[in-house]
């Protein structure tokens, strides 16, 4: 085996076990949670942020720095306003307890 | 110690810290600590991926990170919790864009092998799809595109013909996997048309089962970015938010007993002309009848849809209720899964009109009990009340499971107009026998009501 087939095997061999992790985890999440999951998984997405912080400083070319700086751009837009706006939902979910009559 | 061996061990803390966070994010109790275990799992990541040695020059990625920075901020904070749909779905798109240029980005990086070659055109592909698809989601949910399903006459052949070229183009460029080779502009292009054409077909109301698709995508695109770096948080990260993804869009799927295939391609067949026969006549109602009812009322459930995020009705409903409850009155709230335009939708307006959690019940819990409430007040739904689901054979909409408000001993329908619902179904609801209609707008109308409690 050629050591790229084997890192292939290898990364496919994480993609399942990680697949079989999300689909475990996120059945149990109530559906009244459902738009905070979305909004913070949509940030966890965001973690193509740390590909492009390698391609906007390698200098390898000045078009792939650029692509790079534009990747590290939408991405950090995905990651902050993802999990702030998340944040910002989960703070108004209240019990009846602390949520009573104002 | 060497980076590399640094930079690997804190991706195993963040992969950790994501599951966890995931984890914390099934209960309303410790989902927002959860949320926050999350993000700092992400810092984490940014923070040791800084010391990679392959990054020189800092100027760029901080400039870029301010700048994301400040725009993902304002974002998040400016939003109205009724437009988080359209928000998620700008998200989305973002995180599709990031991956398509992560892998554009990565040619540069010196030759690629096939192997290479092949994970970068999966990532263009994908982010390409998810960055279109996501965009045109948002003008529909915005309301900047017609909301209803575009279609044309030859679509099928011409969305045959792009997935042709796509496949066609990839392939030339794997053969060759140059920066300048043409074949790599055609499929980022016709990605992002593919993007276009995807989403186009599909109506306003079936948004959620497309937003939770396009949430799976992004993650997608940065498991196959995961494979051109050879980095393994990526592939775990985009993994797991592959699954949420595919886990709504398969209860919102099933939400409206539909495949996730018809919600996809019905917009190309032709328009079934309900056959519903609507017997009975509509009755209307004031709100002063509406209070008296409401007043003698010991159980009243609320009915929330869409209607209720466009008239930002949620904080006067919730007034009601603090009248209905100190009058002595169980109030509870009925979420059909679908109401809204995103998974959740109307847990959170009610989050935010600081309506307990512990109020909002599912469909299936609620329905058998619906036989004991005196008063169901449906606010702004239309299709998921609609008794056709269950009663006629011939209606577009047969089978999806609905609220069965009529069970309730009184109905209140708050509506503008007798417009039909997004599917545009006639309702049978509205003519029977306990059914009241109060015409108006519904935050004026419970407007009203309540203001008649505190008289």
């Amino acid at each position: 085996m050629t050591p790229e087939i084997q890192q292939l095997v290898y990364l496919t061999f994480i993609l399942m076990l990680a697949i079989f992790v999300g689909f475990e985890l996120i059945a149990k999440v109530p559906a009244t949670l459902h738009t905070p999951l979305m909004s913070g998984s949509n940030a966890i997405s965001g973690i193509t942020l740390v590909g492009a912080l390698v391609s906007a400083g390698a200098e390898h070319a000045q078009l792939a720095t650029w692509l790079g700086a534009a990747a590290v751009t939408l991405a950090t837009i995905n990651v902050v306003g993802g999990y702030l706006v998340t944040d910002r939902m989960l703070a108004m979910f209240k019990k009846k307890a602390t949520g009573g009559a104002k | 110690m060497n980076s590399a061996l640094i930079i690997n061990f804190a991706y195993i803390l963040s992969a950790l810290g994501f599951i966890i966070g995931l984890k914390m994010l099934g209960s309303p109790a410790t989902a927002r600590k959860g949320n926050g275990l999350s993000a700092l799992a992400m810092l984490l990541a940014i923070a040791v991926t800084l010391l990679d040695k392959e990054i020189i020059t800092f100027s760029w990625i901080v400039g870029a990170m301010v700048l994301g920075t400040v725009i993902g901020v304002l974002a998040a904070r400016l939003v109205a919790m009724t437009s988080m749909p359209e928000m998620v779905a700008l998200f989305n798109g973002f995180g599709g864009a990031a991956s398509l240029l992560v892998g554009w980005a990565a040619l540069y990086s010196g030759a690629a092998t096939t192997f290479v070659a092949i994970t970068i055109v999966l990532s263009i592909l994908i982010g390409g799809v998810t960055l279109s698809g996501s965009f045109i989601a948002w003008g529909k949910l915005a309301e900047k595109l017609p909301g209803r399903a575009i279609t044309f006459t030859g679509q099928a052949i011409v969305n045959g013909l792009i997935v042709i070229t796509l496949l066609a183009n990839a392939l030339w460029f794997v053969q060759s996997p140059t920066v300048d080779s043409v074949h790599l502009y055609a499929v980022i292009g016709v990605a992002l048309l593919f993007g276009i054409m995807l989403v186009i077909p599909i109506g306003g109301a079936d948004m959620p089962v497309v937003i939770s698709l396009l949430n799976s995508y992004s993650g997608l695109a940065a498991c196959a970015a995961g494979f051109v770096l050879n980095n393994n948080l990526l592939i775990v990260s985009g993994a797991l938010v592959g699954a949420s993804g595919i886990i709504l869009t398969n209860i919102m799927c099933k939400a409206m007993n539909r495949s996730l295939a018809n919600v996809l391609f019905s917009g190309f067949k032709a328009v079934k002309k309900s056959t519903t026969v609507v017997e009975g006549e509509i009755k209307p109602i004031n709100c002063d009848d509406a209070y008296l009812i409401l007043e003698a009322a010991a159980n009243v459930v609320f009915v929330p849809g869409y209607g209720m995020a466009v008239s930002q009705a949620q904080h006067v409903v919730r007034e009601l209720a603090d009248h209905l409850e100190s009058n002595g009155c169980q109030v509870r709230y009925a979420i059909h899964p679908v109401a809204g335009r995103m998974p959740g939708h109307m847990n959170v307006l009610l989050a935010e009109a600081s309506v307990p959690y512990d109020q909002l019940l599912e469909m299936d819990a609620i329905n058998p009990q619906m036989g004991a409430v005196d008063v169901a007040i449906v606010i702004g739904a239309n299709d998921t009340v609609n008794p056709a689901a269950t009663e006629d054979e011939g209606s577009p909409i047969y089978g999806m499971p609905v609220i069965k408000v009529s069970d309730a001993r009184t109905v209140f329908v708050l509506k503008r107009g007798m417009n039909a619902g997004y599917s545009g179904v006639e309702n049978p609801l509205f003519y029977k026998e306990n059914v009241r209609m109060l015409f108006g707008d519904a935050k004026a109308s419970i407007q009203a009501i309540a203001g008649e409690f505190a008289a």
